[in-house]
């Protein structure tokens, strides 16, 4: 048997009830080739500090839980491999551009109130009765919002979004991507309804189109597309207004 | 629901825009053509931008736009992105920044277009 | 009593953490460069409606060893502003569709710096034709 093999993590702790800011604190972790960065943090929880607070569930990229910025980048924990940081440490902080509730674990609630503001959900075009039977989508109208259901929440374009970090009200990535989503679904009528979020002082105009966000986002949405293409269609409803008397914000 | 205010920024970001693509499309040839090639004597024939032959230009009515469109939307479009990086850098002077850029942008303008129809059609 | 006290890091340097942000600053900066292009051009047009003499004292400025590094400058920046602004196509343009297939990112980058290369070119060259 091959000798083993030990990596050092640094992981950004705070405790609210403690301390006043975070501090780093170093671990001596005995790892093998196919121990995720999220199973270092097991280790640490089950062998030198109990206390070690983190996001985790399903272990395999689907649930989104466990984000956290490694070595400075905002990754999935679980897809991260210890061996590709080897022999250098590795660095581990939680999310960037979040408030830090615990350790790893960063406050979500302003996200998800942002999912709720851009309606997620099909407000149909046209209403249609039972016996009028399903809403009709071809499989081209299915690839036009496709790649935008792919979103599983995770929130790293948020933690990869300076614009987000400078200006935490800017509805950001995730929610614009949602948004879209359904803006492009052809069953649905509501993107009047979104114009006013979207053209907002919240809304896409925030993004100085960085990328970054599309760059890290591990199931390929491409928010940033999301949120540079409803610049044009706020832009168009901006100046298109004038002509037509309804639709958008105030 | 909250009420939300609507941003006026498609107005800066249209004009951000039209002069970012402008700049990309031409901006590169246009400094080879001006501050290189012309003062170096380069390439080009002698006398390209004498006297006569740029007051024709900007004389001219085509001339007279692509003259304007160059200066204007250059402006408007690095104003635009310095304005964003004063706030990227910490610095959220607010009003009196964005009086400050857009403000420079519009006074540039305004002298462009005020020479362009002073030297006549 | 909650013991709940989110942390909120500061923003101070953040375009240090990372090179993705460092080569997003670098390119956002290019803004100088455009503007004092266009600062330039402004004082030209200036001294064009001012007539010959002032015109001619404009040219002769241009001439200088400062100006001419000044404009070196210029062309390195905006030219690599140019290839920045193509980069982020793929990012800022509505999907292209061709024959149902969307276009590939590096084909919308491909074609940027095509019609920027087409654009340059028929520029000088009808400068050229102009002048001669």
């Amino acid at each position: 048997m091959s000798e083993q093999k030990f990596i050092e993590i640094e992981v950004l702790r705070y405790k609210p009830e403690s301390d006043e800011a975070p501090h780093s604190e170093v671990y001596k972790v005995p790892f093998t080739d196919d121990m995720s960065v999220l199973q270092g943090a097991q280790y640490i929880k089950d062998n030198f500090d109990g206390s070690l607070t983190y996001r985790w569930s399903c272990r395999m990229a689907i649930c989104g839980s466990c984000g956290m910025m490694i070595n400075g980048v905002p990754k999935l924990s679980c897809e991260t491999f210890i061996r590709d940081y080897y022999p250098n440490r590795i660095t581990i902080e939680a999310l960037a551009h979040f408030p830090i509730e615990k350790d790893l674990v960063v406050d979500l609630s302003g996200f998800i109130e942002k999912l709720e503001s851009v309606q997620p959900y099909i407000i149909p075009a046209e209403k249609r009765s039972l016996d009028q039977g399903e809403y009709i989508q071809t499989p081209a109208q299915v690839q036009d919002y496709m790649q935008f259901t792919s979103c599983i929440n995770c929130t790293l374009c948020y933690a990869a979004c300076p614009q987000f970090g400078l200006n935490p009200d800017f509805i950001g990535p995730g929610a614009m991507a949602l948004l879209h989503r359904y803006n492009m679904d052809s069953r649905d009528g509501g993107a009047e309804q979104r114009m006013e979020l979207v053209a907002s002082e919240e809304g896409v105009f925030n993004c100085s189109a960085v990328g970054y966000c599309s760059e890290v986002c591990p199931k390929h949405v491409d928010p940033a597309n999301a949120v540079n293409i409803n610049k044009t269609n706020a832009a168009k409803d901006y100046f298109l207004r004038f002509l037509s008397p309804k639709g958008g914000a105030k | 629901m909250k009420t939300r205010k609507r941003s006026n920024a498609p107005i800066f970001w249209g004009l951000f825009g039209a002069g970012g693509m402008l700049s990309a499309l031409f901006g590169p040839a246009l400094v080879f053509i001006t501050g290189l090639a012309v003062p170096l004597g380069l390439l080009l024939p002698q006398g390209t931008m004498s006297y006569p032959k740029m007051l024709a230009f900007a004389q001219n009515f085509i001339g007279k736009g692509f003259i304007f469109a160059v200066i204007a939307l250059f402006m408007w479009h690095a104003v635009h992105r310095i304005y964003h990086s004063l706030h990227e850098f910490g610095i959220h002077a607010g009003m009196g920044a964005k009086l400050l850029c857009y403000g420079s942008a519009f006074v540039g303008t305004v002298i462009s277009a005020v020479v362009l129809l002073g030297v006549g059609f | 009593m909650s013991k709940r006290k989110p942390y909120v890091r500061s923003m101070d340097g953040w375009w240090k953490k990372n090179p993705f942000f460092v080569e997003y600053v670098i390119h956002e900066s290019t803004a100088l460069f455009v503007l004092a292009y266009a600062v330039t051009l402004l004082v030209g047009l200036i001294r064009l409606g001012q007539g010959e003499a002032a015109w001619n004292g404009w040219l002769a400025a241009l001439q200088s060893p400062g100006a001419l590094v000044f404009h070196l400058a210029l062309l390195v920046a905006i030219a690599y502003h140019a290839y920045t602004w193509f980069k982020i196509m793929p990012i800022t343009l509505p999907p292209i569709r061709v024959g149902g297939e969307k276009l590939s990112p590096c084909a919308i980058i491909t074609g940027g710096l095509v019609a920027a290369a087409v654009a340059s070119l028929g520029l000088i060259v009808l400068v050229w034709r102009i002048a001669a």
